[in-house]
Protein backbone atom coordinates (compact mmCIF):
# COMPACT_ATOMS: atom_id res chain seq x y z
CA UNK A 1 0.00 0.00 0.00
CA UNK A 2 1.65 2.95 1.42
CA UNK A 3 5.59 3.32 1.20
CA UNK A 4 5.90 6.34 3.72
CA UNK A 5 5.68 4.80 7.29
CA UNK A 6 2.55 6.12 9.51
CA UNK A 7 3.80 7.87 12.57
CA UNK A 8 3.44 6.13 15.31
CA UNK A 9 0.70 7.34 17.76
CA UNK A 10 0.76 7.38 21.33
CA UNK A 11 -1.99 7.77 23.60
CA UNK A 12 -3.34 8.16 27.19
CA UNK A 13 -4.15 4.84 28.92
CA UNK A 14 -7.70 5.63 30.53
CA UNK A 15 -7.00 4.44 34.50
CA UNK A 16 -3.14 4.45 34.11
CA UNK A 17 -2.07 7.52 32.28
CA UNK A 18 -5.62 9.71 32.55
CA UNK A 19 -9.09 10.09 33.66
CA UNK A 20 -12.03 11.69 32.75
CA UNK A 21 -13.61 14.38 33.81
CA UNK A 22 -17.60 14.97 33.96
CA UNK A 23 -16.96 17.47 31.23
CA UNK A 24 -14.44 15.34 28.97
CA UNK A 25 -17.44 12.24 29.58
CA UNK A 26 -20.12 14.64 28.35
CA UNK A 27 -17.62 15.57 25.04
CA UNK A 28 -17.07 11.64 24.67
CA UNK A 29 -20.39 10.68 24.06
CA UNK A 30 -21.89 13.77 22.94
CA UNK A 31 -24.83 14.03 26.28
CA UNK A 32 -25.36 16.95 28.36
CA UNK A 33 -24.21 16.99 32.28
CA UNK A 34 -27.31 16.92 33.46
CA UNK A 35 -28.15 14.00 31.30
CA UNK A 36 -24.18 12.10 33.29
CA UNK A 37 -25.77 13.01 36.55
CA UNK A 38 -29.11 11.33 36.04
CA UNK A 39 -26.87 8.39 34.44
CA UNK A 40 -25.01 8.67 38.13
CA UNK A 41 -27.90 8.55 40.03
CA UNK A 42 -29.69 5.60 38.35
CA UNK A 43 -26.63 3.83 38.74
CA UNK A 44 -25.26 3.46 35.65
CA UNK A 45 -22.46 4.26 36.13
CA UNK A 46 -20.15 5.33 39.02
CA UNK A 47 -17.64 7.96 39.09
CA UNK A 48 -14.46 8.26 41.76
CA UNK A 49 -14.92 11.23 43.85
CA UNK A 50 -17.81 12.59 45.94
CA UNK A 51 -18.97 16.18 43.81
CA UNK A 52 -19.37 16.38 39.98
CA UNK A 53 -16.95 18.73 40.01
CA UNK A 54 -14.46 16.40 41.00
CA UNK A 55 -15.85 13.39 39.75
CA UNK A 56 -13.72 11.29 37.76
CA UNK A 57 -14.63 8.34 35.20
CA UNK A 58 -13.01 4.96 34.03
CA UNK A 59 -12.98 3.63 30.88
CA UNK A 60 -16.79 0.89 32.40
CA UNK A 61 -18.21 4.23 32.19
CA UNK A 62 -17.09 5.55 29.04
CA UNK A 63 -18.38 2.17 27.77
CA UNK A 64 -21.42 1.65 29.54
CA UNK A 65 -22.67 5.49 28.72
CA UNK A 66 -22.37 4.90 24.99
CA UNK A 67 -24.45 1.12 25.63
CA UNK A 68 -26.92 3.15 27.57
CA UNK A 69 -27.08 5.86 24.55
CA UNK A 70 -27.34 2.80 21.71
CA UNK A 71 -30.22 0.82 23.67
CA UNK A 72 -32.10 4.18 24.32
CA UNK A 73 -32.08 5.22 20.68
CA UNK A 74 -32.02 2.10 19.17
CA UNK A 75 -34.73 0.02 21.57
CA UNK A 76 -36.54 3.39 23.09
CA UNK A 77 -35.79 1.51 26.62
CA UNK A 78 -35.76 4.21 29.70
CA UNK A 79 -32.81 5.07 32.08
CA UNK A 80 -33.61 2.01 34.49
CA UNK A 81 -34.55 -0.31 31.72
CA UNK A 82 -31.25 0.08 30.25
CA UNK A 83 -28.55 0.19 33.52
CA UNK A 84 -31.19 -3.57 33.60
CA UNK A 85 -30.15 -4.32 30.58
CA UNK A 86 -26.59 -3.62 31.29
CA UNK A 87 -25.63 -5.54 34.56
CA UNK A 88 -27.77 -8.49 32.75
CA UNK A 89 -25.49 -8.02 29.80
CA UNK A 90 -22.60 -7.88 31.60
CA UNK A 91 -23.47 -11.04 33.33
CA UNK A 92 -24.45 -12.97 29.93
CA UNK A 93 -21.09 -11.95 28.74
CA UNK A 94 -18.93 -13.84 31.71
CA UNK A 95 -21.74 -16.51 31.45
CA UNK A 96 -21.19 -16.85 27.62
CA UNK A 97 -17.07 -16.50 28.19
CA UNK A 98 -17.14 -19.51 30.86
CA UNK A 99 -19.39 -21.74 28.59
CA UNK A 100 -16.90 -21.12 25.66
CA UNK A 101 -14.21 -22.63 27.63
CA UNK A 102 -16.09 -25.57 29.15
CA UNK A 103 -17.14 -26.28 25.05
CA UNK A 104 -13.79 -26.49 24.04
CA UNK B 1 -28.89 -1.44 -7.52
CA UNK B 2 -31.02 -4.64 -5.84
CA UNK B 3 -34.60 -3.91 -4.88
CA UNK B 4 -35.19 -4.04 -1.16
CA UNK B 5 -38.14 -5.94 0.64
CA UNK B 6 -38.80 -3.68 3.65
CA UNK B 7 -42.18 -5.72 4.61
CA UNK B 8 -40.30 -9.15 4.11
CA UNK B 9 -37.27 -7.12 5.98
CA UNK B 10 -39.86 -6.50 9.27
CA UNK B 11 -41.66 -10.00 8.60
CA UNK B 12 -44.74 -8.19 8.40
CA UNK B 13 -47.18 -8.05 5.76
CA UNK B 14 -48.40 -5.12 3.37
CA UNK B 15 -51.82 -4.21 4.65
CA UNK B 16 -49.78 -4.35 8.40
CA UNK B 17 -51.03 -1.31 10.58
CA UNK B 18 -48.93 1.11 11.51
CA UNK B 19 -48.69 -0.08 15.02
CA UNK B 20 -47.65 -3.74 13.96
CA UNK B 21 -45.07 -1.87 12.51
CA UNK B 22 -43.97 -0.41 15.34
CA UNK B 23 -44.13 -3.82 16.76
CA UNK B 24 -42.68 -5.99 14.64
CA UNK B 25 -39.49 -3.44 14.27
CA UNK B 26 -39.05 -3.29 18.13
CA UNK B 27 -38.67 -6.76 18.34
CA UNK B 28 -36.57 -7.16 15.47
CA UNK B 29 -34.44 -4.51 16.69
CA UNK B 30 -33.81 -5.99 20.56
CA UNK B 31 -33.23 -9.51 18.78
CA UNK B 32 -30.49 -8.04 16.65
CA UNK B 33 -28.56 -5.08 18.51
CA UNK B 34 -25.18 -5.51 18.30
CA UNK B 35 -24.73 -4.88 21.97
CA UNK B 36 -27.10 -7.73 22.98
CA UNK B 37 -27.70 -10.16 20.05
CA UNK B 38 -25.08 -13.05 19.66
CA UNK B 39 -26.40 -13.95 15.86
CA UNK B 40 -23.43 -13.37 13.55
CA UNK B 41 -24.38 -11.29 11.03
CA UNK B 42 -26.60 -9.23 13.86
CA UNK B 43 -25.14 -6.06 12.92
CA UNK B 44 -26.07 -6.15 9.14
CA UNK B 45 -29.54 -7.16 9.67
CA UNK B 46 -30.14 -4.42 12.68
CA UNK B 47 -29.35 -1.86 9.78
CA UNK B 48 -31.81 -3.51 7.45
CA UNK B 49 -34.36 -4.04 9.81
CA UNK B 50 -33.45 0.03 10.96
CA UNK B 51 -33.76 1.28 7.37
CA UNK B 52 -36.55 -0.50 6.58
CA UNK B 53 -38.15 0.83 9.55
CA UNK B 54 -37.06 4.51 8.91
CA UNK B 55 -39.46 3.93 4.98
CA UNK B 56 -42.42 2.17 7.09
CA UNK B 57 -43.03 4.02 10.03
CA UNK B 58 -43.40 7.33 8.03
CA UNK B 59 -46.72 7.48 6.57
CA UNK B 60 -45.29 9.24 3.76
CA UNK B 61 -42.49 7.35 3.18
CA UNK B 62 -43.79 4.00 3.23
CA UNK B 63 -46.82 5.17 0.56
CA UNK B 64 -44.57 6.32 -1.73
CA UNK B 65 -42.41 3.27 -1.50
CA UNK B 66 -46.03 1.23 -2.19
CA UNK B 67 -46.70 2.70 -5.20
CA UNK B 68 -43.48 1.04 -6.59
CA UNK B 69 -45.98 -1.93 -6.78
CA UNK B 70 -46.00 -5.38 -4.71
CA UNK B 71 -44.43 -7.39 -7.31
CA UNK B 72 -40.15 -6.38 -6.96
CA UNK B 73 -38.71 -9.63 -5.40
CA UNK B 74 -35.93 -8.84 -2.84
CA UNK B 75 -32.48 -8.66 -4.59
CA UNK B 76 -34.43 -7.82 -8.14
CA UNK B 77 -32.34 -5.09 -10.33
CA UNK B 78 -34.10 -1.95 -9.38
CA UNK B 79 -33.55 1.83 -10.63
CA UNK B 80 -36.31 4.14 -9.66
CA UNK B 81 -38.59 5.02 -11.69
CA UNK B 82 -38.27 8.84 -12.90
CA UNK B 83 -39.76 11.33 -10.45
CA UNK B 84 -41.29 8.00 -9.06
CA UNK B 85 -41.93 10.37 -5.93
CA UNK B 86 -44.18 13.37 -7.31
CA UNK B 87 -46.16 14.58 -4.77
CA UNK B 88 -44.24 13.05 -1.67
CA UNK B 89 -42.90 15.15 0.79
CA UNK B 90 -39.60 13.68 2.91
CA UNK B 91 -38.47 15.07 5.89
CA UNK B 92 -34.72 14.70 6.49
CA UNK B 93 -35.07 13.14 10.09
CA UNK B 94 -32.25 9.88 11.10
CA UNK B 95 -29.76 10.11 8.73
CA UNK B 96 -27.47 11.38 11.29
CA UNK B 97 -25.04 8.71 11.99
CA UNK B 98 -26.51 5.96 9.95
CA UNK B 99 -25.77 4.24 6.92
CA UNK B 100 -28.27 3.28 4.46
CA UNK B 101 -28.51 1.07 1.35
CA UNK B 102 -27.86 2.32 -2.19
CA UNK B 103 -31.43 1.43 -2.71
CA UNK B 104 -32.63 3.49 0.29
CA UNK B 105 -29.92 6.48 -0.94
CA UNK B 106 -31.83 6.31 -4.43
CA UNK B 107 -35.15 6.62 -3.25
CA UNK B 108 -34.71 9.24 -0.13
CA UNK B 109 -31.64 10.21 0.16
CA UNK B 110 -31.63 13.36 -1.81
CA UNK B 111 -34.54 14.38 0.23
CA UNK B 112 -33.17 13.45 3.63
CA UNK B 113 -30.30 15.55 2.48
CA UNK B 114 -31.57 18.56 1.87
CA UNK B 115 -31.95 19.99 5.27
CA UNK B 116 -28.00 19.98 5.80
CA UNK B 117 -26.53 22.03 3.34
CA UNK B 118 -28.25 25.36 4.49
CA UNK B 119 -25.46 24.95 7.52
CA UNK B 120 -22.65 26.85 7.49
CA UNK B 121 -23.46 29.63 5.96
CA UNK B 122 -22.05 32.14 8.76
CA UNK B 123 -18.85 31.62 10.26
CA UNK B 124 -18.94 28.88 12.82
CA UNK B 125 -16.23 27.12 15.35
CA UNK B 126 -16.86 24.37 17.66
CA UNK B 127 -14.39 21.51 18.87
CA UNK B 128 -14.87 18.20 16.42
CA UNK B 129 -16.98 15.36 17.61
CA UNK B 130 -14.84 12.83 19.84
CA UNK B 131 -15.35 9.31 17.63
CA UNK B 132 -14.70 5.65 19.11
CA UNK B 133 -13.60 2.49 17.75
CA UNK B 134 -12.65 -0.61 18.79
CA UNK B 135 -9.45 -2.31 18.65
CA UNK B 136 -8.42 -6.45 19.05
CA UNK B 137 -4.95 -7.03 20.09
CA UNK B 138 -3.38 -10.38 20.89
CA UNK B 139 -2.90 -10.84 25.05
CA UNK B 140 1.25 -11.09 24.19
CA UNK B 141 0.51 -7.28 23.07
CA UNK B 142 -0.63 -6.57 26.96
CA UNK B 143 2.67 -8.28 27.80
CA UNK B 144 4.83 -6.44 25.78
CA UNK B 145 3.48 -3.80 24.33
CA UNK B 146 3.08 -3.30 20.41
CA UNK B 147 2.09 -1.58 17.52
CA UNK B 148 -1.69 -2.03 15.40
CA UNK B 149 -2.35 -0.02 11.98
CA UNK B 150 -6.23 0.54 12.28
CA UNK B 151 -8.06 1.26 9.21
CA UNK B 152 -10.87 3.86 10.51
CA UNK B 153 -14.02 4.92 8.24
CA UNK B 154 -15.62 8.44 9.08
CA UNK B 155 -17.85 10.32 7.19
CA UNK B 156 -17.23 14.13 6.48
CA UNK B 157 -19.61 16.60 4.94
CA UNK B 158 -19.11 16.75 1.40
CA UNK B 159 -19.14 19.73 -0.86
CA UNK B 160 -22.28 19.53 -1.91
CA UNK B 161 -23.36 19.02 1.80
CA UNK B 162 -23.81 15.07 1.90
CA UNK B 163 -21.45 12.83 3.66
CA UNK B 164 -18.72 11.22 2.09
CA UNK B 165 -17.21 7.96 3.78
CA UNK B 166 -13.13 9.09 3.99
CA UNK B 167 -10.56 6.27 4.83
CA UNK B 168 -8.31 7.00 7.41
CA UNK B 169 -4.82 4.90 8.57
CA UNK B 170 -3.52 5.23 11.67
CA UNK B 171 -0.54 3.55 13.62
CA UNK B 172 -1.27 3.18 17.40
CA UNK B 173 1.10 2.43 20.07
CA UNK B 174 -0.24 -0.31 22.77
CA UNK B 175 0.97 0.12 25.75
CA UNK B 176 1.96 -2.42 27.77
CA UNK B 177 -0.45 -3.18 30.59
CA UNK B 178 -3.43 -2.69 28.76
CA UNK B 179 -6.60 -4.75 29.60
CA UNK B 180 -9.97 -6.00 28.03
CA UNK B 181 -12.44 -3.03 27.82
CA UNK B 182 -9.79 0.14 28.75
CA UNK B 183 -9.77 2.89 26.70
CA UNK B 184 -7.00 4.95 24.66
CA UNK B 185 -7.26 8.09 23.85
CA UNK B 186 -5.44 9.95 21.16
CA UNK B 187 -5.98 13.85 21.55
CA UNK B 188 -6.64 15.53 18.64
CA UNK B 189 -7.30 11.95 16.34
CA UNK B 190 -11.16 12.47 15.97
CA UNK B 191 -13.64 14.44 14.20
CA UNK B 192 -11.88 17.90 12.52
CA UNK B 193 -13.23 20.65 13.84
CA UNK B 194 -15.57 23.18 12.48
CA UNK B 195 -14.27 26.70 10.97
CA UNK B 196 -11.36 27.03 14.02
CA UNK B 197 -12.19 24.74 16.40
CA UNK B 198 -10.10 21.81 17.21
CA UNK B 199 -10.20 18.31 16.20
CA UNK B 200 -12.07 15.42 18.59
CA UNK B 201 -10.47 13.25 20.44
CA UNK B 202 -10.53 9.58 19.35
CA UNK B 203 -11.33 6.79 21.81
CA UNK B 204 -10.45 3.37 20.98
CA UNK B 205 -11.88 0.09 23.16
CA UNK B 206 -8.90 -2.57 23.83
CA UNK B 207 -10.32 -5.96 23.03
CA UNK B 208 -8.61 -9.26 23.24
CA UNK B 209 -8.61 -11.76 20.56
CA UNK B 210 -9.80 -15.06 21.82
CA UNK B 211 -6.65 -16.95 23.08
CA UNK B 212 -6.53 -20.80 22.29
CA UNK B 213 -5.04 -21.09 25.41
CA UNK B 214 -5.14 -18.96 27.78
CA UNK B 215 -7.97 -17.01 29.22
CA UNK B 216 -8.14 -13.36 31.24
CA UNK B 217 -9.82 -12.44 34.26
CA UNK B 218 -9.26 -8.69 34.78
CA UNK B 219 -5.62 -8.50 35.23
CA UNK B 220 -5.07 -12.27 36.21
CA UNK B 221 -5.00 -15.03 33.36
CA UNK B 222 -5.65 -18.56 33.53
CA UNK B 223 -3.96 -21.53 31.89
CA UNK B 224 -5.17 -24.87 31.56
CA UNK B 225 -1.80 -27.13 32.36
CA UNK B 226 -2.37 -30.82 31.42
CA UNK B 227 0.00 -32.82 33.90
CA UNK B 228 0.64 -36.82 33.66
CA UNK B 229 -0.82 -38.73 36.59
CA UNK B 230 2.81 -38.89 38.02
CA UNK B 231 3.85 -35.40 38.16
CA UNK B 232 0.58 -34.89 39.76
CA UNK B 233 1.05 -38.04 42.15
CA UNK B 234 4.71 -37.51 42.89
CA UNK B 235 5.27 -33.58 42.25
CA UNK B 236 7.79 -32.43 39.00
CA UNK B 237 9.06 -29.36 38.18
CA UNK B 238 7.10 -29.02 34.26
CA UNK B 239 7.43 -26.25 31.64
CA UNK B 240 5.14 -23.74 31.43
CA UNK B 241 4.36 -20.87 28.58
CA UNK B 242 3.16 -17.48 29.28
CA UNK B 243 2.42 -15.06 27.18
CA UNK B 244 6.01 -13.34 28.01
CA UNK B 245 7.93 -16.58 27.56
CA UNK B 246 8.56 -20.06 28.87
CA UNK B 247 8.80 -20.28 32.91
CA UNK B 248 9.62 -23.19 35.67
CA UNK B 249 6.95 -24.48 37.75
CA UNK B 250 7.18 -26.48 40.57
CA UNK B 251 3.96 -28.66 41.23
CA UNK B 252 3.74 -30.21 44.58
CA UNK B 253 3.09 -34.17 44.98
CA UNK B 254 -0.54 -35.27 45.33
CA UNK B 255 -2.43 -32.28 43.37
CA UNK B 256 -5.50 -33.01 42.32
CA UNK B 257 -7.18 -32.17 39.02
CA UNK B 258 -8.29 -28.76 39.20
CA UNK B 259 -5.73 -27.51 41.80
CA UNK B 260 -4.96 -24.06 40.57
CA UNK B 261 -1.25 -22.80 40.99
CA UNK B 262 -0.34 -19.41 41.16
CA UNK B 263 2.37 -17.16 39.55
CA UNK B 264 2.36 -14.15 41.12
CA UNK B 265 2.87 -11.12 39.52
CA UNK B 266 2.69 -13.46 36.20
CA UNK B 267 -0.55 -12.08 34.95
CA UNK B 268 -0.61 -8.87 33.14
CA UNK B 269 2.15 -6.53 34.13
CA UNK B 270 1.32 -3.29 35.58
CA UNK B 271 2.43 -1.16 38.63
CA UNK B 272 0.40 -4.09 40.31
CA UNK B 273 0.94 -6.40 38.07
CA UNK B 274 -1.34 -9.55 38.26
CA UNK B 275 -1.29 -13.54 38.44
CA UNK B 276 -0.63 -16.97 35.84
CA UNK B 277 -2.82 -19.47 37.49
CA UNK B 278 -2.04 -22.56 36.17
CA UNK B 279 -5.13 -25.33 36.20
CA UNK B 280 -3.99 -28.89 36.65
CA UNK B 281 -5.70 -31.02 33.95
CA UNK B 282 -4.30 -34.46 34.53
CA UNK B 283 -4.35 -36.30 31.05
CA UNK B 284 -4.24 -40.45 31.03
CA UNK B 285 -1.18 -42.26 28.64
CA UNK B 286 -3.11 -43.98 26.30
CA UNK B 287 -3.04 -48.07 27.43
CA UNK B 288 -2.46 -48.81 23.39
CA UNK B 289 1.19 -50.94 24.44
CA UNK B 290 1.20 -54.20 26.08
CA UNK B 291 3.96 -52.38 28.87
CA UNK B 292 1.41 -49.75 28.79
CA UNK B 293 -1.36 -52.30 29.40
CA UNK B 294 0.99 -53.89 32.13
CA UNK B 295 1.46 -50.93 33.58
CA UNK B 296 -2.00 -49.80 34.16
CA UNK B 297 -2.88 -53.29 35.80
CA UNK B 298 0.56 -53.04 38.45
CA UNK B 299 -0.99 -49.48 39.36
CA UNK B 300 -4.31 -51.22 40.14
CA UNK B 301 -2.65 -53.88 42.11
CA UNK B 302 -0.41 -51.56 43.90
CA UNK B 303 -3.14 -49.18 44.62
CA UNK B 304 -6.94 -50.88 44.77
CA UNK B 305 -8.40 -47.67 43.94
CA UNK B 306 -12.17 -47.14 43.88
CA UNK B 307 -12.71 -43.56 42.23
CA UNK B 308 -16.56 -43.74 43.25
CA UNK B 309 -16.34 -44.22 47.10
CA UNK B 310 -18.41 -40.85 47.22
CA UNK B 311 -21.53 -41.91 45.11
CA UNK B 312 -21.69 -45.08 47.54
CA UNK B 313 -20.82 -47.53 44.73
Amino acid sequence: MKSRKLKLQTGDLLEEDAELSLAQLCNACEITEAQIIELVDQGVIDPLGHEPASWRFQSISLRRVRLTQNLQRDLGVNTPGAALALDLLEELQQLRARLRRFEE
Amino acid sequence: MEFRDYYDILEVKRDSTQDEIKRAYRKLARKFHPDVSKEADAEARFKQVGEAYEVLKDAEKRAAYDQLGANWQAGQEFKPPPDWDQGFEHGGAGFEDQQFSDFFESLFGQQGYRGRQERGQREFHARGQDSHARVQINLEDAYLGGSRTLTLNHSELGADGRPVLKERTLNVRIPKGVRQGQHIRLAKQGAAGFGKGEAGDLFLEIEFAHHPFYHVEGKDVYLDLPVAPWEAALGAQVKVPTPAGKLDLKIPANSGAGRKLRLKGRGIPSREPGDLYAVLQIELPPANSDAAKKAYREFEQATHFNPRTRLGV
